[in-house]
């Protein structure tokens, strides 16, 4: 099966495509499978330059994801990006972006959902599914604040554990940080570059009894806080 | 789609397992420059190793990391039983910053994060941005952008392949190599200007056209380029030292490395024949004779075969390239887009404004998204952009390929020798600027 939205020539090859509508054209098929076996969980479709997006409610996401992956005709085998969108229209909710590739098929397809900014945001995560979804939720959890829920090691990934500036790619997030130049000079200054072991790295060698003091307490400080990272809510 | 030739045929690490379930290295011969293995020892009685495991750091600042990269090891005598990545020590915020940026400014950062690959960072962004402001490009265009893409892949190679080979205890092939990554930097910098940050590419076009006789400089290039990469790949390939530190290591079978979303070599050597050029075409690649080059076995010596033969592909794409280049302007006709004549915006009003509202306000792409993958040498790197139809996008999104290529470095080191850790983290072939972004 070759897709329709894929340019091919006679032989069914794929070929670099040209005159690329922004709106309509041929559709991913996968997108009709999906509204016609998860109903009102597809809440709709676009079309943009060619690809195929759907919009899916958020507590189904796992399920498709795990049928895309699994249902031989469909056999989206390849996660090639978790991410999400804020718009700078603050009315509009925050977009998670699923981007799955079918190898075999030649099939790309874009799975969103919309989370709302008054509840918390959270969505399901698909590692269990993708292993390589593991840094990639981990970064969108870091830059967005998205809580990807049963991901088994959720923690910040690009920035470090202890920033408590918020999180970098929201869009009430200045460009130059939430602190001032001196408080962020005064905690890289304070930092210790020796404490920048994780508690589970530490229990590793059982050598918690042999840290320096003030990282002794800073971690338990952390362990006293764990939802100390998580400002900014 | 052709098959790396395996010449050596050692499975170091696979000879079997002891008592505790640890791999056996059996010690390696050369006989007629073909390494070969030993039975694998029998041990008469288990070691008593009751002692603790051990927490080793390698990192950030280790010559061996390529760049700023932790990885914390657990490890059981010398062998790594868990690798705990850290990774972010060069995040400086690209997609944040390309926010606030119109689109041909964003051409600046996509040199810096993945600095080895700048040319075809910039090729793959302006083909986002084409297909966001639903234009396309010349005919003479875009041969260019392939003769950049590939020239950018030979080098990235060639540094994957010096720097890997230093790592492992040869130092010549690096030398070599480097002149000719610095043949086609000189290259480079007769067209564009400058050597690592070439910033290239416009959104519609291209810097500047080719200077005269550049195409005699590539000629002598492909000319030579060849010879060097072989004679290099001759000091390497049944090298009795390089097989032993590479053959067996680090394997992931084809599923595994699907799962783990790899890309690029890291997926090709495992064998799976996804390459973006063949089954996402871009640039008219389908209309270039190059093969898609798959490993067996997914191990280190794998990954370095799949890479010594695509920059022979690579110097096969530039030569046909090179035969089909038209004439023909570079820019597409698009007031929209490319800015008047330098000579005219000096001249004339209409120019002069046309020049001026490009510049300060930039150009604005209508509403809406796209994800356009390339073939990086890395693996697939693809930029998803979207616009609210100002000049500047909402969001600027790099798929990192050796982010997601590293993020597997855990199950590849887990089992292996500490000394093995450092090949294999050298086969994923990572770029921090492009992993921290």
């Amino acid at each position: 099966m070759v897709h329709a939205a894929v340019a091919a020539d006679a032989n069914g090859s794929p070929i670099t495509p040209v005159n690329i509508q922004h709106r309509g054209g041929p559709v991913n098929p996968s997108a009709a499978t999906l509204a016609a076996r998860f109903g009102d969980a597809i809440l709709r479709t676009e079309i943009t330059w060619g690809e195929t997006t759907v919009f899916v409610r958020a507590d189904a996401l796992h399920p498709i994801v795990r049928w895309l992956h699994e249902e031989p005709a469909e056999r989206y085998d390849y996660l090639v990006d978790i991410t999400a969108v804020e718009y700078r229209d603050a009315a509009r909710p925050i977009e998670v972006v699923w981007h799955l590739r079918a190898l075999q098929h030649r099939q790309f397809l874009r799975l969103k959902v919309e989370l709302s900014k008054r509840a918390r945001l959270v969505v399901a995560s698909i590692v269990d599914i993708y292993s390589g979804a593991d840094w990639l939720e981990r970064e969108c959890f870091d830059m967005f604040g998205i809580h990807f829920d049963g991901h088994p090691d959720l923690r910040r990934i690009l920035m470090w554990e202890s920033y408590r500036e918020g999180f970098p790619l929201r869009k009430d997030f200045p460009l130059r940080g939430r602190f001032s130049r001196a408080e962020q000079l005064k905690q890289a200054l304070a930092a210790d570059p020796e404490a920048r072991y994780s508690m589970e790295e530490l229990s590793i060698a059982d050598a918690f009894d042999s840290l320096p003091a003030d990282m002794k307490r800073r971690l338990a400080v952390e362990r006293a806080d764990p939802d100390g990272r998580e400002m900014g809510e | 789609m052709t098959t790396t030739r395996r010449t050596i045929e050692v499975a170091l690490g696979t000879t079997g397992v002891d008592a505790q379930g640890m791999p056996l290295r059996a010690p390696l011969t050369v006989q007629g420059g073909r390494a070969l293995v030993a039975e694998a020892p029998v041990l008469a009685h288990e070691p008593e190793m009751n002692a603790d495991h051990m927490l080793i750091n390698i990192g950030p600042q280790h010559p061996a990391t390529h760049g700023v990269l932790r990885l914390v090891l657990e490890l059981d005598g010398e062998t790594v039983v868990r690798c705990i990545p850290h990774i972010g020590y060069l995040h400086c915020g690209f997609e944040k910053i390309g926010e606030y940026r119109q689109y041909n400014q964003i051409i600046p950062w996509t040199d810096r994060e993945d600095y080895l690959n700048s040319p075809g960072n910039n090729v793959a962004f302006v083909l986002g941005a084409e297909r966001l402001f639903g234009v396309g490009m010349t005919e003479r265009c875009t041969v260019l952008r392939v003769i950049l893409m590939e020239l950018s892949r030979i080098i990235s190679h060639v540094v994957w392949l010096g720097t890997t080979s230093v790592d492992l205890g040869a130092f010549t092939p690096f030398l070599w190599l480097y002149q000719e990554r610095e043949n086609v930097y000189n290259l480079l910098e007769g067209w564009v200007g400058a050597r690592l940050t070439t910033t290239a590419t416009r959104v519609g076009g291209m810097a500047a056209d080719l200077p005269d006789g550049w195409l005699d400089g590539l000629r002598a290039f492909l000319k030579g380029f060849p010879k060097t990469l072989d004679e290099s790949v001759r000091m390497l390939e049944t090298n009795a030292i390089w097989a032993g530190r590479t053959v067996g290591l680090g394997a992931m079978s084809a599923a595994e490395a699907v799962n783990a979303g790899l890309s690029g070599p890291m997926l090709r050597a495992s064998g799976v024949a996804y390459d973006v050029r063949k089954d996402f075409p871009y640039l008219d690649y389908e209309t270039y004779d190059f093969d898609v080059v798959i490993g067996s076995q997914g191990d280190v010596y794998d990954r370095f075969l799949v890479r010594v033969e695509e920059m022979r592909q690579s110097v096969r794409i530039l030569e046909q390239a090179l035969q089909r280049l038209p004439g023909g302007p570079v820019n597409i006709d698009d007031p929209r887009l490319i800015l008047p004549p330098k000579r005219k915006a000096t001249s004339e009003m209409e120019s002069m404004i046309h020049h001026f509202k490009l510049v300060m306000e930039g150009p604005r792409p209508p509403a809406g998204e796209c994800y356009v993958p390339v073939e990086s040498p890395k693996g697939e790197k693809g930029y998803y952009m979207v616009s609210d139809g100002t000049s500047k996008p909402v969001r600027w999104r790099i798929r990192p390929p050796s982010f997601v290529n590293l993020s597997a470095i855990p199950k590849m080191v887990e089992g292996h020798l500490l000394s093995d850790v450092i090949a294999i983290n050298a086969s994923i072939d990572i770029v921090m600027g492009e992993i921290d972004r």
